[in-house]
């Protein structure tokens, strides 16, 4: 644990010449809630920590030119919560978010974070699938772009390559009469781990739903992106029979595992339960914008 | 292993202090800058025993490391008082009794502070929810709740 080097780079490009060249034993910082209760647990010996937090792009919510955000890696949730127009075009994505730990975990956590931890039950990850997130990557080859369903691998893992950090996400410009929602499922009413967690994004026009994402949580090894739950929705009035489908293509979709928060049978279920909530939210709101 | 070599200011006074790279905050606080009003309880963010502020935003110190305060602003519980005058709500927490071992007294007063700098007039239930991650295995909470309602409505009093 004593050999272990610290470093607070100022700038991208320094930053990922250290971790790369750490080929591995480097782990990046941002918020640390889940990083520093690994280290203390033994479960990762860094050598190296590369904390993120002086690189000004990595702190930065930016409105986009086309009317789009662009929220860094390392902004807190309690930051984007501050933020005057975000949770107001967004508020799936920051309720997602926010849902992460206590007041004081919020004081830290990160979406970047939550997304390279690679839980399948991160909170933060339905709706930015749902809501059509990309994140821009920078590695020692350069710069590119992932969807975020593309990026978890399985628990605890991703498809970064080696040396590669997460730098930001871009989320896309609102058509008007959009919304969105996240629900989750936990056994008490804060501070828990997702039983199934659904994100909901969603347009109308005149009634009719003409788009939509979602994004399912905590009943497979990654959050899932469920093309049939959106099909389902498309060209409906978010009727029952639509929502019925809907619903059921996230039951199909999950591959869940028992454990002492569910079982499967108990995940599938209510999967598709919450589906229906999440979208009569999101519906809720996209008849308000 | 080198030391690392950190300029912070705590609790308005510009600080120094050596730590190891992999040193929490809650250590350097405990250790070489004598403050121990901030506790460890979990030690994995779970408890807000070791809850601080930094550049005004609540935070675990043992979440955080102690090399990361370079150049901010952090906040612990000794900095409340002043001097032997005490914060409402550390005078409030007395009046009602609203600690019993006092692990987590700290934590909690910290925590509170923070939410009455935001909202003054905080409902039941905000409060609640702003403590969640305070944990009180000794008064069941509603004593404590009590309390900042209280003082809460003390200084929204005091400030007309």
């Amino acid at each position: 644990m004593t050999d272990m080097r610290y470093l607070a780079p100022q700038t991208l490009d320094e930053a990922v010449g250290a971790y790369a060249a750490a080929a591995g034993a480097a782990r990046i910082l941002a918020g640390g809630t889940d990083l520093l209760v690994q280290m203390r647990s033994g479960m990762v010996k860094p050598g190296l920590i590369v904390d993120i937090k002086k690189i000004a792009e990595m702190t930065a919510v930016e409105q986009t030119a086309d009317g789009g955000f662009r929220v860094g890696a390392a902004v807190s949730g309690a930051a984007l919560a501050e933020h005057p127009t975000f949770g107001q075009v967004w508020p799936g994505v920051l309720e997602g978010f926010n849902l992460i730990g206590s007041t004081q975990v919020q004081g830290r956590a990160s979406m970047g974070g939550n997304l390279c931890n690679g839980s399948p039950a991160a909170d933060s990850v339905p709706a930015l699938v749902a809501a059509g997130a990309v994140v821009t990557v920078q590695g020692p080859d350069g710069r590119r772009e992932l969807k975020v369903e593309d990026v978890p691998a399985g628990p605890g893992k991703t498809n970064l390559k080696p040396g590669e950090i997460l730098v930001s996400f871009t989320l896309p410009p609102r058509p008007k009469g959009s919304g969105d929602a996240y629900l989750r499922m936990i056994p008490r009413t804060e501070m828990d781990i997702a039983v199934v967690g659904v994100g909901v994004s969603l347009t109308l026009e005149n009634g009719v739903c003409t788009a939509a994402r979602v994004g399912l949580g905590a009943v497979a090894p990654t959050v899932l992106l469920v093309e049939d739950a959106a099909k389902a929705l498309i060209g409906s009035k978010l009727d029952d029979a639509a929502l019925d489908a809907a619903a059921a293509a996230c039951s199909a979709a999950c591959r869940p595992i028992d454990d002492k928060r569910g079982t499967i049978a108990y995940r599938t279920k209510v999967a598709g339960v919450l589906l229906k909530r999440t979208a009569a939210i999101a519906a809720e709101r996209a008849k308000g914008n | 292993m080198a030391k690392i070599h950190v300029t912070t200011t705590i609790n308005g006074d510009p600080t120094e202090f050596l730590c190891d790279p992999a040193d929490s905050m809650l250590d350097a606080l405990r250790g070489p800058l004598g403050l121990t009003g901030a506790k460890e309880g979990c030690g994995t963010g779970d408890c807000g025993a070791c809850s601080i502020t930094v550049d005004g935003r609540l935070v675990c110190s043992c979440l955080m490391l102690a090399a990361e305060a370079e150049g901010h602003e952090i906040a612990t519980i000794e900095g409340m008082a002043e001097g032997e005058k005490l914060h409402p709500l550390q005078q409030k927490f007395l009046e009602l009794a609203a600690l019993q071992c006092g692990i987590c007294t700290p934590g909690v007063l910290v925590a509170a502070k923070s939410l009455l700098e935001r909202n003054p007039d905080p409902s039941e239930t905000e409060v609640r929810y702003w403590l969640a991650g305070n944990l009180c295995r000794c008064t069941g909470y509603d004593k404590i709740v009590r309390a900042v309602m209280e003082t809460a409505a003390e200084m929204r009093e005091a400030a007309r």
